[in-house]
């Protein structure tokens, strides 16, 4: 049956009616209607659907929207200050760490998190960071690149 | 598809709960993600547990108390795990993926009982104990006693573990959990060892050897523990700790190795784990995780 719920998403509160077993990913797509988080596998082993929840890392395929309740969800959408790109997005435009597509809203929620706790990671922090997100394109150096420059490191 | 969902406000609230037949939701990632592949659908009616004060956080004292919610990422990161309980330490920080780890707790690691489990072997060879509430009683057993088959608990299904209890290591004792796997991170344990050794006067005075993915739990070996006791803990002993841990194997075949492999690679990485543990006892710097380290290769 049906429960009313609130999500807090990017700032923004959306009270919902969900299912009991409704995924956090589900939830956002389909009910708040935010679709820039993916569904790759469906269970957790891809990174698409990474969201960032009291900001630390999610993902959102394999968590019960219903326990995101009171809590701070943040999706890709979250990122940019109006018309103004992340850092980091715009990082992924300059060294081209983004291919098909897919899997960067996940990776960009992913390096969020690495850069709010570490703002200069090497690159194997950035590697550990990024290995639960999956990029089919294997376009993983220009996202390496890309997350290190922000952090004003070289690859 | 569940019925039900409550989020429980208190730990009685939870309890009476798991008493009614709910079943117990924190992280969600074993749980959740066994749902969403198929292998086990939601059970019907959903508490979620992830809110209950009473089941946080990491008390030091003489040991460590580690409430049900601690996650993979707080032991990971904690100076005195990292310090003094280092295997344990070694284990968090490779389970799953960060995400993983921010979200997977130590309550639902010990409960899932996987005989893959990352934090098991540490807290057996630690000496952890578990206390378990229902609405009606408390009880503490040793983890050991907790763990009875592959994803399988002596815990009956009205209760719910709330803390684990670590002791303090024996003075002089340095530990190191190694696994082999075949990637660096989202991997399950192809073969796991864990040591604990202390050193006295350059000899080993207490060992504890656990091996993981190897038998039907998270074992003990004790024949692997007598061959170090005594000894200076080098090569030759931790090659005969090894080969101890190959014998008490009980490997089966999966997708993941034969079982003629886990055996082979049983002695390799119990090697190995000695050497990290022995290193680590003696002050030198070992890496967290050891898996990453070379001691005991070649």
């Amino acid at each position: 049956m049906k429960q009313p719920a609130v999500l807090e998403v990017n700032g923004v509160s959306y009270p919902v009616e969900l299912e009991p077993g409704t995924s956090l990913l589900a939830a956002v797509r389909d009910v708040v209607g935010l679709t820039g988080s993916k569904e790759g596998c469906d269970d957790s082993e891809c990174g698409a659907c990474m969201m960032l929840l009291d900001g630390r890392p999610v993902n959102s395929c394999s968590y019960l929207a219903l326990q995101a309740e009171g809590r701070r969800v943040t999706t890709v959408e979250g990122l940019a200050e109006h018309d103004v790109l992340h850092p980091l997005q715009q990082a992924f435009l300059e060294h081209a760490g983004v291919q098909c597509g897919f899997c960067t809203p996940g990776m960009l929620i992913s390096a969020t998190a690495l850069l709010e706790r570490n703002p200069a990671p090497t690159e194997h922090d950035v590697r550990i960071a990024l290995s639960g997100n999956l990029c089919r394109c294997t376009g993983y150096d220009g996202i390496v690149k890309a997350v290190l420059a922000v952090g004003g490191q070289r690859y | 598809m569940s019925a039900t969902f409550v989020n429980a406000r208190s730990l009685d609230e939870a309890l009476a709960a798991l008493a009614a037949g709910a079943r117990p939701v924190a992280g969600g990632t074993d749980l959740v993600v066994a749902a969403r592949s198929g292998k086990a659908p939601l059970p019907d009616s959903l508490l979620a547990i992830h809110e209950l004060d009473e089941l946080r956080g990491i008390e030091r004292g003489e040991g460590l108390r580690l409430g049900a919610l601690v996650t993979h990422a707080e032991l990971a990161d904690d100076d005195v795990v990292r310090t003094r309980y280092t295997a344990l330490a070694d284990a968090c920080a490779i389970v799953g993926s960060v995400a993983t780890r921010e979200n997977g707790t130590i309550g639902g690691n010990l409960m899932n009982a996987s005989p893959a489990m990352e934090t098991g072997g540490p807290l057996v060879c630690f000496g952890a104990t578990v206390t378990l509430r229902s609405a009606t009683a408390t009880r503490e057993l040793p983890l050991a006693d907790l763990l009875v088959g592959p994803g399988r608990t002596s815990a009956a299904a009205d209760e719910l573990l709330v803390a684990v209890d670590v002791p303090a290591p024996p003075p002089g004792a340095g530990s190191a959990y190694v696994r082999l796997e075949y990637r660096r991170q989202m991997e399950i344990a192809v073969v796991g060892a864990t040591c604990v050794a202390a050193l006295d006067g350059g000899r080993v005075s207490h060992a504890r050897v656990a091996i993981t993915a190897l038998a039907p739990t998270v074992v003990r070996v004790s024949e692997a523990e007598t061959a170090l006791v005594g000894s200076d803990g080098g090569a030759e002993a931790a090659l005969a700790a090894g080969e101890a841990a190959a014998r008490a194997a009980a490997p089966i075949d999966d997708v993941r190795a034969s079982a003629a492999y886990r055996r082979a690679m049983a002695a390799v990485i119990t090697r190995r784990a000695v050497a990290a543990a022995v290193a680590r006892a003696n002050g030198v710097d070992v890496p967290v995780p050891a898996s990453d380290s070379t001691y005991g290769r070649g």
